[in-house]
């Protein structure tokens, strides 16, 4: 984008900046799509997108946002984390197809579902 | 049928919540009371032939929480080892009903144990969840806490007449489920309780609740009506809990429970907050509801003496 806007600058043709823009637009979607990526809070003991529905290949992303750390573990061990202190993150990225239900191992009436459609 | 009268008699609990900081119980020959720090020792005792014994609850102390409402749980922690050290007895023995630390780190094991090494007395630990988050699961908790434990780390003891059952119920935990034994500590309880006459007093400890508190908060144990029938037959029966951070009690059958406060913070009464995290109380409140358990085993008394107190002075 830097480059863009010192090529802006120096005035050059609308034709040629505007071509250059699309090409660096392009190429930066690119780059963020490559991996596409979902996010589940963790609040209130509570997974707080109890099913969240993806592209195969996504990353998804768990945040804990609560004082009390908590754990996020695979029903059927493809997945765990860590513990999970406040403000801590774990992703995992789920490359096939299918239905993943996951819980916390500290509280077990914490549970989630993760839909990975085709 | 004698017996059968006796152990009712002895089943009756009475615990007196007073605001404080651990409990007290007391055993003498077999039956537990608890009373009151100053009343405990003045009160007459029936049969006396083995003298009155007391122990000490600890519990959720979360050594290394320091968030709102309580900095440092350390020093809570200390100040409830205070309390145990400035009673008129001194307890036979502590027991920790778990959480003894916030994130299972090993400085914060050492420096619980190292705290509570200062009473010079014994104490017997038992897992809380928290006590179970380094990589192996509980193995850090095990290693120092539970030598001669068996499985996750249950086992059980005698003292004065009375049988002392340490249970863990918050190993291996299930999608959606609350607390549980599991088939393996299930059936070696019922082997523990097998050769044991039903007039032997029982004490159970575990970290979460052995009855269902509130099972939207997962407050309680999924198996937990396999273990109390196998503790049915007998006449007296303490279940002393602690992991909801407040005093719940209640009396079924012949089944005494109680649950403890925390050293370190309080949590909401059953559904009164969206959820079941540290309840943010002002400091000058913080410690009105942290607390030791004091109980005291008097043989001959009806009950077992439970008192709670809080660490405000």
């Amino acid at each position: 984008m830097t480059r863009v806007f010192k090529l802006l600058s120096f005035q050059v043709a609308m034709l040629v900046a505007s071509g250059l823009m699309m090409s660096t637009v392009s190429v930066m979607s690119k780059a963020a799509a490559a991996p596409p990526a979902a996010s589940v809070q963790i609040g209130n003991f509570t997974f707080q997108a109890p099913v969240t529905t993806v592209k195969a290949g996504t990353t998804v992303t768990w945040s804990n946002g609560d004082d009390i750390p908590h754990t996020v573990v695979s029903k059927d061990g493809l997945f765990k984390s860590k513990v999970l202190d406040t403000g801590d993150r774990f992703s995992f990225t789920f490359a096939k197809p299918g239905q993943f239900g996951y819980f916390c191992s500290l509280h077990p009436h914490m549970t989630g579902t993760i839909v990975v459609k085709a | 049928m004698l017996d059968d009268l006796d152990n009712d008699r002895r089943s009756f609990l009475k615990c007196m919540a007073w605001a404080g900081t651990g409990a007290l119980f007391a055993f003498d020959g077999g039956v537990g009371s608890s009373i009151g720090l100053d009343a405990a020792l003045a009160s007459p005792l029936r049969r006396s032939a083995v003298k009155p014994f007391t122990f000490v609850q600890l519990s959720d102390s979360h050594i290394g929480f320091n968030k709102p409402p309580n900095a440092d749980a350390r020093a809570t922690f200390r100040e409830a080892i205070a309390k145990v050290k400035a009673l008129p007895q001194q307890p036979d023995f502590v027991i920790h009903t778990g959480d003894v630390s916030q994130l299972s780190r090993d400085n914060e094991f050492d420096d619980a144990e190292q705290m509570l090494k200062e009473l010079g007395v014994p104490v017997f630990y038992i897992p809380g969840e928290h006590d179970m988050l380094d990589p192996d699961g509980g193995k850090a908790f095990l290693n120092r806490f539970g030598k001669g434990s068996l499985g996750s780390g249950w086992y059980s003891f005698d003292h004065r007449g009375v049988h002392f059952v340490a249970l863990v119920n918050v190993a291996d935990l299930k999608p959606g489920g609350m607390g549980n034994l599991g088939a393996e500590q299930l059936k070696w309880l019922a082997a523990d309780l097998a050769q044991r006459p039903s007039s032997t007093p029982i004490v159970v400890f575990a970290h979460i609740p052995l009855w269902t508190v509130y099972a939207d908060w997962g407050w309680g144990t999924d198996d937990a009506a396999e273990a109390l029938k196998l503790l049915a037959r007998f006449g007296s029966v303490t279940v002393l809990n602690g992991h909801i951070h407040q005093i719940a009690q209640k009396v079924e059958g012949r089944i005494a429970f109680h649950t403890a406060r925390s050293t370190a913070f309080p949590q909401p009464a059953p559904g009164t907050a969206p959820s079941p995290g540290p309840l943010k109380v002002p400091a000058k409140q913080l410690h009105d509801m942290l607390g030791i358990t004091d109980a005291m085993f008097v043989r001959g008394h009806d009950r077992i003496a439970l008192i709670d107190s809080t660490l405000s002075v």
